[in-house]
């Protein structure tokens, strides 16, 4: 078992956006974490990630408590998440936003930078390296100089699929990572996500568009006011009784 | 015990203009989200304004108040319409600066204006005190009280009971959906920074006639009102209007009884001290992450 | 062109006291190195975590107080008052970031000038220590050695004038390696999305509070060479004034970049140094209101930015 999530709860005022959520995602394996707007799914994010704390219940990560840690913590697990917003370091170039990402593979701390240590040089070519190949994987090499916020839309979040990769994630939590985008962007974020898997990363995936979501997960949890109503293979999910009324009853 | 008591009330005396220059600060932090560093310059105007007035002009005590009044809604209304309006969107720490800048420029230019030496006040009210029971209270600090006491209460009902009063709400919750629904967010900033400005001045043309007028008497008002928003909770009113009355009375009792030299020193530490020790109360709007 | 500018640039500061005859001359350019150190110091905040602080004076008089009272009250050898000084503002801006790192906007800034109001008012009353507003006059000026063996006393205006220059050029290098560094790619990351920089395993907790205790430690050395080259420390160096004009600096000259608060620590010192001759302290600081205004209104960004924007862009296109 890669992640287990515990009998979540968590509410807001008067909304329980998660009421008793357990599930389990297999390792090396893309599950997908679906449901209408406003089921949990990017709560759940949050509560796994270390952004909010839940009322109730725990997150188990290769068996050990992820629950109370803070998010930077949690990346230091190898643990990753990209957010359902765009969400970049604006005002900094596509490097050097990869270049933030990679933080946790540099070693060098506060005195070696100071004093100017030979090592310090060496990491930074190699991890100037490692980023270039990186915006070479998604695709934005011939970007590399330019300021983030410049970038058009699509290209922006592939750059946050860059900057979550950066961080070299054994567990890639991705929450709509292809909202807005046309179809043939689509296809090239799916093909990279697929890549990603090969190289050995967990995926978990929250995605609207059914078609790419039964396309491409091995296992795929159905969240609905703030419940899991179904969980399975693709196959048994599309004719789920619950899942069709949840999807055609609206809220 | 007698002198507790007079304390207190001496206490409350300053707390009900404390809470006028709170009230304002707090409406323009919480509607505009523009902290106004000037604010402070908006009361040391208001007791010029008093002050020219009365010596320069020769008017009536109260025509003078009125006037010093006016002249701080004016200026307000022209600050906002000229240096915070084609900032608007900006972040905060840019409209900050930009009220550091109008709080310098505002005191270098009194004191060109006026010099450095202070100048006092005239006023009709006897200097002999009332003697209320174990308590004594001069004339001229009853009726700064009074007025105080008016002018918050003619704050609340513009505020709750009012159309205008009901557009600043409505900006105060939540700007993008204010506007959709057909406010004119413009006209509310302008208004709302006049009308901030108009009780800070209130407030300075108050106590000018109690203590003296000088060029820097802004800054220690303007600490005193950031405290009270602090203390009060950020854009809230009945806060500011408590908040006030309490640094008063704190200030009075911390000169009496420890140090008149730290007196200043209460609010100062009163922001640290609240927002240290519960600054999560104090986040009106948290963000949202995902 | 991209190595004769500095080199250049490096002569000319090494040769000033050569060739500039006149001391006062001499003593702008030492104020103005002293205050490139308290820019730089609050760049490292503003300009590349994000985060105002508007108490930044307090280190520096905190620096200038510690340096002062041992030498004055113990005897020490300013050398050790300097690290004394350094390590003593490095530990209250320890004690500022630790306490405040929950805070951000409003009421970070809140705080910070708080808590320099505070140590104005304890500089102010506590008469033991600090000798009121009086002040601490005939600090002893700066001297290298130790006390008996050997001694270079630093007493003419040349002397402090290489200093300076040499605590500000050290300050301008470490600030440089450190904002070039994961650790300074990690204050940007803090400063542009907060969020996504903790997804990504930075801990924003710890390198807030580092980049306070640096840049604290800088204003603390600022204060302890303002200290024994001025030779009086009073509690003016508590006031609003001075925070205002690093500000100033740093806006004007470009936050964010290294080259621009030194920029606006040499033009906002000689500015009114030039201004001084014709004009009163009062339509200084009215100019220097007005010039804030214009600044945040034309030029947003500060000098140096849109410099580089507009070089880039004459590149672009020829
Ligand atoms: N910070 C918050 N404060 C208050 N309510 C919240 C907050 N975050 C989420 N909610 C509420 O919790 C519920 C679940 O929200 P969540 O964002 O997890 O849904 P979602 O499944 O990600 O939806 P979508 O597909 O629209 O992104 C919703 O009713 C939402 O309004
Ligand atoms: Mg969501």
């Amino acid at each position: 078992m890669s992640l287990a999530v515990e009998e979540l709860a968590v509410r807001f005022g008067g909304v329980a956006a998660l009421v008793d959520v357990s599930f389990e995602v297999e390792p090396e394996r893309i599950t997908s974490l679906i449901g209408p707007n406003g089921a949990g799914k990017t709560t759940a994010f949050n509560v796994i990630t270390g952004f909010l704390r839940p009322a109730r219940g725990r997150v188990l990560y290769e068996g050990k408590a992820l629950t109370g840690l803070r998010p930077f913590q949690v990346a230091e697990r190898g643990i990753v998440r990209t957010f359902q917003k765009t969400n970049l370091f604006h005002r900094v170039s596509v490097l050097d936003n990869v270049m933030i990402g990679l933080h946790l593979r540099g070693r060098m701390g506060f005195l070696s930078i100071l004093l100017g240590d030979r090592r310090v040089r060496e990491e930074e070519t190699a991890l100037r390296g490692v980023a270039e190949e990186i915006l070479a994987f998604v695709g934005l090499a011939h970007r590399r100089d330019e300021v983030a916020s410049a970038l058009p839309y699509g290209e922006q979040r592939l750059l946050e699929l860059a900057v979550g990769l950066a961080a070299r994630p054994r567990l890639l939590l991705l929450d709509e990572p292809v909202s807005g985008m046309n179809p043939a962007e689509k296809t090239t974020v799916m093909g990279l996500i697929r890549r990603i898997r090969e190289q050995g990363v967990t995926i978990l995936l929250v995605e609207h568009d059914m078609r790419l979501v039964m396309g491409i997960s091995d296992q795929v949890i159905v969240l609905h006011h703030g419940r899991v109503i179904a969980q399975g293979p693709p196959g048994e999910i599309q004719s789920h009784p619950e899942v069709i009324r949840a999807y055609l009853g609206g809220r | 015990m007698e002198t507790f008591l007079q304390h207190v009330v001496n206490g409350l005396i300053l707390g009900g203009t404390y809470a006028l220059l709170g009230i304002g600060l707090t409406l323009i932090f919480g509607i505009m989200n523009v902290v106004n560093f000037a604010h402070g310059e908006f009361y040391t105007l208001g007791a010029y304004g008093a002050f020219l007035f009365l010596s320069l002009l020769d008017t009536n005590f109260f025509v003078a108040l009125l006037g010093a009044i006016a002249l701080g809604i004016l200026l307000g209304g022209a600050c906002e319409r000229l240096l915070l309006r084609p900032l608007l969107g900006e972040s905060i720490e840019t409209t900050m600066l930009v009220m550091i800048a109008v709080w310098i420029a505002m005191q270098n230019a009194e004191l060109l204006a006026w010099g450095g030496v202070a100048q006092s006040i005239d006023h009709p009210f006897p200097q002999a005190p009332l003697i209320l029971g174990p308590i004594s209270v001069a004339p001229l600090r009853l009726f700064v009280f009074g007025t105080a006491v008016l002018l918050i209460l003619g704050a609340h009902l513009l505020i709750h009971r009012t159309r205008l009063g009901k557009a600043m709400r409505a900006t105060f919750q939540d700007r993008e959906t204010a506007a959709l629904m057909g406010v004119d967010i413009h006209g509310i900033h302008t208004l709302t920074f006049a009308f901030g400005s108009g009780l800070a001045a209130a407030a300075g043309t108050l106590l000018g006639p109690i203590f003296v007028v000088y060029p820097s008497m802004g800054d220690l008002a303007a600490l005193k009102a950031f405290s009270v928003v602090i203390l009060g909770g950020l854009g809230n009113f009945a806060g500011a209007t408590l908040g006030g009355l309490l640094l008063g009375i704190a200030e009075e009792l911390g000169a009496g009884y420890v140090s008149s030299g730290y007196r200043d020193a209460v609010g100062f530490a009163i922001i640290i001290l609240v927002l240290l020790l519960r600054p999560s109360g104090l986040f009106a709007r948290a963000e949202r992450v995902g | 062109m991209k190595r004769i500018g500095p080199g250049l640039l490096a002569i000319v500061l090494l040769t000033v006291p050569l060739w500039v005859g006149n001391p006062y001359y001499v003593h702008v350019l030492i104020m103005a190195g002293i205050f490139a150190i308290l820019a730089l110091s609050l760049n490292l905040l503003l300009g590349y975590t994000g985060l105002l602080s508007l108490g930044h004076t307090a280190f520096f008089g905190i620096g200038a107080y510690t340096s002062a009272l041992l030498a004055l009250r113990l005897d020490w050898p300013p050398w050790v008052g300097f690290l004394a000084a350094v390590l003593v503002a490095g530990l209250a801006g320890y004690g500022i970031g630790k306490v405040s790192l929950r805070l951000r906007g409003a009421y970070f800034v809140l705080v910070t000038i708080s808590f320099a109001g505070v140590i104005y008012l304890v500089s102010v009353n506590w008469m033991e220590l600090t000798n009121g507003p009086l002040g601490l006059p005939d600090v002893p000026p700066f001297s290298l050695g130790l006390p008996g063996l050997f001694e270079l006393s630093i007493r003419t205006k040349p002397a402090a004038y290489y200093l300076v220059l040499a605590v500000a050029g050290a300050a301008y290098f470490l600030c440089h390696r450190l904002v070039r560094s994961r650790i300074g790619r990690g204050f940007i990351a803090l400063r542009e999305n907060e969020a996504l920089a903790e997804s990504v395993g930075i801990n924003g907790t710890r390198y807030l509070v580092l980049a306070a205790v640096v840049s604290a430690a800088m204003a603390g050395a600022a204060g302890s060479l303002y200290a024994h080259y001025t030779r009086f420390v009073s509690p003016e160096v508590f006031l609003f004034t001075y925070t205002v004009t690093m500000v100033i600096m740093v806006v004007a000259g470009g936050k964010g970049t290294l080259v621009g608060p030194v920029l606006g620590a040499f033009l906002f010192t000689a500015l009114p140094e030039a201004l001084r001759a014709v004009t009163s302290w009062q339509w200084q600081m009215l100019l220097y209101g007005v010039f804030l205004i214009l600044t945040v209104f034309f030029l947003p960004k500060g000098v140096i930015p849109t410099i580089e924007t507009w070089l880039r862009e004459r590149r672009a296109s020829p």
